[in-house]
């Protein structure tokens, strides 16, 4: 069995081993092996390309774009996808406007361990997917199996453009696959998770998960729901997003982070302008409750979707 | 620190070549001004007018395979490090087939594949770029290469001035960073921007060597910067470079700058490093007055008949416009307007 932190880590030996352009930077990833032991072992076996970073994500993803520039194909780490604010600037203004200003294309991927896990609180829990999607010039992938991390991170390496790559910190112990893939979904293309016909949870990262785990729940209610897992959020696959309605005529999207201008929020803009005539009853949403992520387990659990909170949500949705 | 003599200082021919470019720069900037005023310009204009000496010197210096990162007020040091009057007009007239084709303008060019990279307006923030770009050249094996940047004394207030020289200095890179102390960030004096007696001693947190340079001497500047990029180049570090000037304009041509101080004017400092050069060329024989206005009418000339030509030129066509932020194109979305 392989967890989705050794698939990572498969991803990133087999990136170093393949590509002389790439190199990974950042803090505590040398021969610590990194915050999470992401990045274990890839300092031994690849001397001079897996470099130590002071605390300064700023300087860490500017560095990132100027190696890119030069040629290079620099993947960074940010210890958590929280602390990327302190780098934001240089991801949003800097390489995300670099093609777009000068056709030189900016070929970095930024890793954020994202999502919240028990007592992460407020500044070790964020999902960040909304807020760099907001931005033209950026792909943000927020893997949410074993297989994707893997062949999605080999991906996010290949494309020309700046990555923002939302590996969930839940996931990397907790969901474990038998063995990694050697084919996967283009990148944009949205997977059909489980198949069903009374009604659509869209989600993505670790609400895949529970929103399967919801799904299983009401089959008992003799309810088949269908779960659309995005993979990536920008691009979003709308095309998969329509089909899906269309079967079925109701649609819950989910959504680890805030509600504001989410990652739901968009998906329910989509589905309500393009595909209204297709919706039996108005699309609904469950995201994180609006306030900093709290430390501990009990009011955690609350505030963010569960797979109870899941199907609560989607038997209203049943019912309306 | 170092001082303006010795075996190092610059030759005829080197102070020529540099006093050429800059008043080159010096004419093209007032013909900007000029065309801003009649409304020709899209955008802003942010001129260096009393930077040149400083400026030139950095871009002299480089060579090709170097890299420059350049600020508002180089104008000079770009052209010294290849930017044309062509490539400068279109960008800051708008014309389509300028390096940014309308879609970035005046200050913010570049052609970031030939080591001229395209400045965005958050100050400090080429500084990591530009290490980056080092670090990119280290790992491939590529020896003796500098890459320099600028930035000015409000500049370095910046958390990215910080984390980029620190960052810089733990690798030990070949980046000279050189700050242009103008004495006003827009209209903040250094009074309201530092504490610390003289920006000089910020290079000592960082363990990088520091320099200082009269930035109105041009002789000096072509010394310091000279050594600065060649004890780079020779595998030395980082090198901090601090000239000392004052901006001799707004901080863009919609300003008046009615809040420099006028003392600072009648000072050493206030001093216009052009006519500094011209007096002292003249004074060492080097050049007559006769020939200086000579260039001065030259260059005008160039200028002149460029910025007709550009005023000539086509701007972008939004219906051809890609509109694509990704250069991957598929990966663009088409999202639905009503």
């Amino acid at each position: 069995m392989i967890s989705y932190l050794q698939a990572l880590n498969a991803a990133l030996d087999k990136l170093l081993a393949d590509d002389p352009r790439v190199f990974l930077y950042g803090q505590d990833i040398g021969a610590f092996g990194g915050a999470f032991k992401v990045t274990k072992n890839l300092a031994d076996r690849y001397p001079g390309r897996v470099l130590d970073a002071p605390l300064s994500e700023d300087a860490i993803i500017g560095m990132a774009i100027g190696a890119a520039i030069e040629g290079m194909r620099p993947v960074v780490e940010m210890q958590f996808a929280d602390f990327s604010t302190c780098g934001f600037n240089q991801i949003v203004n800097q390489a995300a406007t670099l093609f777009y200003r000068t056709e030189v294309s900016c070929p970095i991927v930024v890793r954020l361990p994202s999502g919240g896990t028990p007592g992460g609180g407020p500044f070790h829990s964020q999902s960040m997917e909304a807020l760099y999607a907001h931005y033209p010039g950026l792909i943000v992938m927020t893997p949410g199996t074993v297989e994707d991390a893997y062949s999605m991170l080999l991906e996010a390496v290949a494309i020309d453009d700046p990555v923002i790559f939302c590996e969930h910190k839940f996931l990397y112990n907790h969901l474990k696959a038998e063995s990694l893939p050697d084919v996967a979904l283009p990148v944009g293309k949205a997977r059909i998770a489980r198949s069903g016909r009374d009604a659509t949870i869209v989600t993505h990262g670790a609400m895949v998960h529970e929103s399967l785990a919801a799904a299983e729940e009401l089959v008992e209610d003799g309810y088949e729901i269908e779960v659309v897992d995005l993979r990536t959020v920008k691009p979003i696959d709308t095309d998969t997003l329509l089909a899906s309605v269309a079967r079925t005529g109701r649609m819950l999207c989910v959504s680890e982070s805030w509600p504001w201008g989410g990652v739901a929020a968009e998906v329910l803009a989509r589905v309500s302008t393009e595909g209204f005539g297709l919706l039996d009853v108005p699309a609904q949403r469950l995201n994180a409750r609006d306030t900093p992520v709290p430390y501990h387990p009990d009011l955690w659990t609350a505030h963010r979707p569960t797979a109870d909170a899941i199907a609560a949500s989607t038997r209203h949705l049943l019912e309306m | 620190m170092s001082s303006v003599s010795g075996p190092t200082s610059p030759t005829r021919t080197e102070y020529l070549k540099a006093f050429r470019v800059m008043l080159l720069a010096r004419v093209l900037e007032e013909k900007l001004s000029s065309l801003y005023r009649a409304g020709a310009i899209k955008g802003g204009v942010f001129l260096g007018r009393g930077q040149e000496a400083l400026s030139v010197s950095v871009g002299i210096h480089l060579r090709k395979g170097d890299i420059f990162a350049p600020l508002i007020r180089d104008q000079a040091g770009r052209m010294a490090f290849g930017d044309t009057v062509l490539d400068t007009l279109r960008t800051y007239l708008g014309s389509q087939l300028g390096s940014m084709r309308g879609r970035d303008g005046n200050i913010h060019r570049g052609r970031p594949r030939e080591g001229y990279q395209a400045m965005i307006s958050h100050l400090g923030a080429m500084i990591p770029v530009v290490a980056g770009a080092l670090l990119a050249r280290r790992m491939k094996g590529e020896t003796g290469v500098v890459g320099a940047t600028c930035l000015g004394d409000g500049g370095t207030s910046t958390g990215a001035f910080h984390e980029g020289l620190n960052a810089a200095a733990v690798e030990k890179l070949p980046l000279v960073l050189v700050i242009a102390n103008n004495q006003y960030a827009y209209s903040t004096p250094g009074s309201r921007q530092y504490a610390c007696a003289n920006l000089i001693d910020k290079a000592i947190g960082y363990g990088v060597p520091a320099h200082e340079v009269d930035g109105t001497d041009l002789q000096a500047c072509l010394q310091v910067l000279g050594e600065a990029v060649q004890t780079a180049r020779n595998g030395g570090g980082p090198q901090f470079v601090v000239g000392s000037l004052l901006r001799l304009v707004g901080h863009g041509e919609h300003d008046d700058g009615q809040y420099v101080d006028p003392a600072l004017k009648a000072s050493p400092l206030g001093r216009d490093c052009l006519a500094v050069s011209e007096a002292f060329l003249i004074e060492k024989h080097w050049a007559t007055g006769e020939e200086i206005a000579g260039w001065r009418i030259e260059a005008k000339t160039e200028v002149d008949a460029t910025a007709a030509k550009v005023q000539r030129e086509p701007s972008p066509d939004p219906a051809d416009e890609e509109w694509s932020a990704l250069s991957e194109r598929q990966f663009g979305e088409e999202i639905y307007r009503s």
